[in-house]
């Protein structure tokens, strides 16, 4: 495929106006930084979607981790993106220079050196993610039975995408084609669209993350569209395969069942989080009881919820780049590298 | 006093008294020594000048003191010399107040005032005043130095000189210096260096000939996308730059990616950008790539306009993207 020619036929595309999700963070970070919306026809709209797991996480989650971060002997382990996430008052961040005990890790093999060497503590991991994060709690948890760790426990908000993009399907049907999202594509393969696309008769298409990538899942997501195709076509065959990666997904069904999850902008749906199995349950740090505490505090003008969904731009929300910035993030959506607003702010036009 | 296997610095140190002449004649002076300090008087009477003088103070505090390419020491003359030489000023004199807590390695202090000593006499520069105190601590170090120099340029330097079509050059690859301090500090083995270092002979080979420089900068905390900003604003100028063209060596280009982290808002400690008169710029380019600090210079972009202050990046595949400042720090990703 020349590539000149898929940018000639994206710039100058002058079809039916369409609408594309681009679901995945890292997707909407890529295509801002390759500056891929000034190479588009006007007749095309990228908006962002739901694909960023702390933009999705409940203010109630990070109360709840500030809550054991104030507990005596008691330390809280978070990957650095959580940091600066506002709960209900404030966030993890501000709790840590009013003293309470957080600290940032890279990997969650971290936690079992930390809870090794110091018996006495216990050690909350902010667990959160999507199934590409998930098999490394898995594995975390397989270590922690082999080494007997009973000092570490896992804050979970972890997420499963499919429930996130239905509900996105069924409710938004001025959405016409998806950009799949691709790390969690190289766990759940792409055969995990396949029905979507079937019974909404939308295209999907898996990509890269490098321009190019995305340029040309742009230009197939076109001509399906034109030749009313409803496929899922993978374009990142090299990562990603059709049954996706069953190892990873062995060891997410070993430790993790689904139930239902709160999203921040989507609602409580069924089955769209993963939760620890009973028989590790011991090793919870009540995760569970988040759903019943859930009254998910969100500022009134705070629309991280319709950007996540993608019924708005950031910047049709009041408080972008006003009272809503990422030195003082008012949502989720602002402070994360994956968020839309952030990646707005930093990157778009003003 | 040997505490342990190793002899540490402890309060006594700080006191004035016998263990401050001591540290002061045995370590400080062993290779600190000149007219003026020699005299170990209460302030250092200079030579006055007919040129204008510029004088600037940074203080140091990083950790770790010792890192691939450089240590406290080097950085703290590096440092305060750049910021004289990007205001068009040949660095002459520094003072240096080296704050020491209680635990310090002697050998490590050792170490650090030797390459203190020894970078300042290779850029031709006397620490003429100087000042320790001890503090309670972990064995930490932390430097300040002020820096005196002449401003014997008559070239205008400053934001008010930049015209639309200005060059927007920089003296090398972007991002090693913080790339190898995180290496350091998250315990990452690689290859990649500090580039801290004294950027005066580049920066004089443009003033001695009054070459047209408009306005320069060191590319430090902030990093690059933030100085250009920064520009943009004081000048109310368009700038347009061509991210092909940035160079950034490509373990650090690694290295950035697993992290997260973007080269255009990393700190140097060794590299500059100039705005240069178009008509000037090859020799100005050419000049810089003579130097062994400037061999990775390029032209990275231009003044496109006057009128709306803002940084547009030209991305590898044509699209344009806007860049601003760093806000807060670059945190990892967590998927």
């Amino acid at each position: 495929m020349n590539l000149e020619k898929v940018l000639q036929e994206i710039k100058n595309y002058d079809g039916n106006k369409l609408r594309i999700m681009e679901v995945c963070g890292t997707h909407t970070s890529s295509i801002f930084k390759n500056g891929i919306r000034s190479m588009l026809s006007p007749a095309i709209q990228l908006i962002s979607g739901p694909g960023c797991p702390v933009c999705v996480t409940p203010s109630s989650y990070i109360d709840k981790a500030i809550e054991w971060s104030l507990q005596p002997n008691c330390i809280l382990l978070t990957f650095g993106d959580m940091v600066k996430v506002p709960g209900r008052s404030k966030s993890l961040g501000d709790a840590r220079a009013d003293g309470a005990k957080v600290e940032i890790i890279y990997s969650p093999q971290e936690a079992l050196t930390k809870a090794a060497e110091n018996p006495g503590n216990t050690y909350v991991l902010a667990s959160v993610g999507f199934e590409t994060t998930i098999p490394a709690y898995s594995l975390l948890i397989e270590q922690m039975e082999k080494d007997n760790i009973t000092n570490i426990k896992l804050l979970t908000a972890l997420r499963r995408v499919q429930p996130a993009l239905e509900f996105i399907c069924a409710t938004d049907q001025t959405i016409d084609a998806y950009i799949a999202p691709g790390h969690v594509s190289t766990i759940l393969g792409s055969q995990a669209y396949s029905d979507l696309a079937q019974k909404y008769q939308k295209p999907f298409v898996v990509a890269g993350f490098e321009a190019e990538h995305i340029l040309i899942g742009i230009y197939d997501l076109i001509k399906q569209v034109s030749n009313q195709c409803y496929e899922v076509h993978n374009l990142y065959p090299s990562l990603v395969k059709t049954e996706g990666n069953k190892t990873a997904m062995v060891y997410i069904d070993k430790y993790f069942e689904p139930g239902a999850a709160h999203w921040r902008g989507l609602g409580t749906m069924d089955d769209s989080g993963y939760y620890l199995r009973p028989q590790y349950q011991k090793y919870d740090a009540g995760s569970l009881n988040l759903l019943t505490e859930n009254d998910d505090h969100v500022l009134s003008a705070c629309r991280c919820g319709e950007v996540v969904t993608g019924r708005i731009n950031p910047n049709e929300c009041p408080m972008f780049r006003k009272a809503c910035t990422p030195l003082k993030a008012k949502g989720p959506c602002m402070v994360s590298a994956e968020g839309t607003c952030g990646i707005w702010y930093r990157f778009a036009d003003r | 006093m040997i505490v342990g296997e190793k002899v540490k610095v402890v309060m006594a140190h700080g006191s004035g008294g016998n263990a401050t002449k001591q540290l002061i004649s045995e370590l400080f002076q062993k290779y600190l020594a000149n007219q003026y300090l020699d005299k170990m008087e209460d302030c250092a009477v200079l030579p006055g000048s007919k040129y204008p003088l510029s004088l600037t103070t940074d203080s140091f505090v990083i950790t770790p003191l010792e890192f691939p390419g450089g240590d406290i020491g080097k950085l703290a003359i590096c440092g305060t010399i750049n910021d004289l030489w990007m205001g068009g000023a040949e660095p002459q004199y520094l003072t240096a107040g080296f704050i020491l807590e209680e635990g310090l390695e002697l050998d490590l202090l050792e170490r650090v005032v030797k390459s203190f000593a020894h970078t300042a006499n290779e850029a031709k520069v006397q620490i003429v005043a100087g000042d320790t105190k001890v503090i309670q601590g972990n064995g930490g170090l932390y430097i300040n130095t002020a820096g005196l120099g002449f401003k014997k340029t008559q070239i205008p330097l400053g934001s008010e000189s930049i015209s639309k079509g200005d060059a927007v050059i920089i003296s090398g690859s972007l991002g090693n210096h913080q790339a190898c301090i995180m290496s350091q500090r998250m315990e990452i083995t690689n290859s990649i260096k500090s580039d801290c270092g004294n950027l005066g002979p580049m920066v004089n080979d443009l003033l001695k000939d009054n070459l047209k420089v408009k306005v320069m900068r060191d590319i430090t905390r902030g990093g690059l996308a933030t100085i250009l900003n920064e520009i943009a604003e004081s000048s109310g100028s368009t700038i347009e730059i061509d991210e092909q063209s940035i160079p950034v060596d490509p373990e650090v280009e690694s290295f950035c990616g697993i992290l997260g982290l973007d080269p255009l808002y990393m700190a140097n400690e060794g590299k500059f950008l100039c705005i240069a008169a178009e008509d000037q710029e090859d020799e100005i380019l050419a000049r810089l790539k003579k130097n062994p600090l400037g061999t990775n210079a390029r032209i990275i972009g231009r003044v496109a306009d006057l009128g709306k202050n803002v940084v547009t990046v030209k991305t590898r595949l044509g699209g344009r993207r806007i860049i601003d400042v760093l806000y807060g720090e670059g945190l990892p990703r967590i998927c």
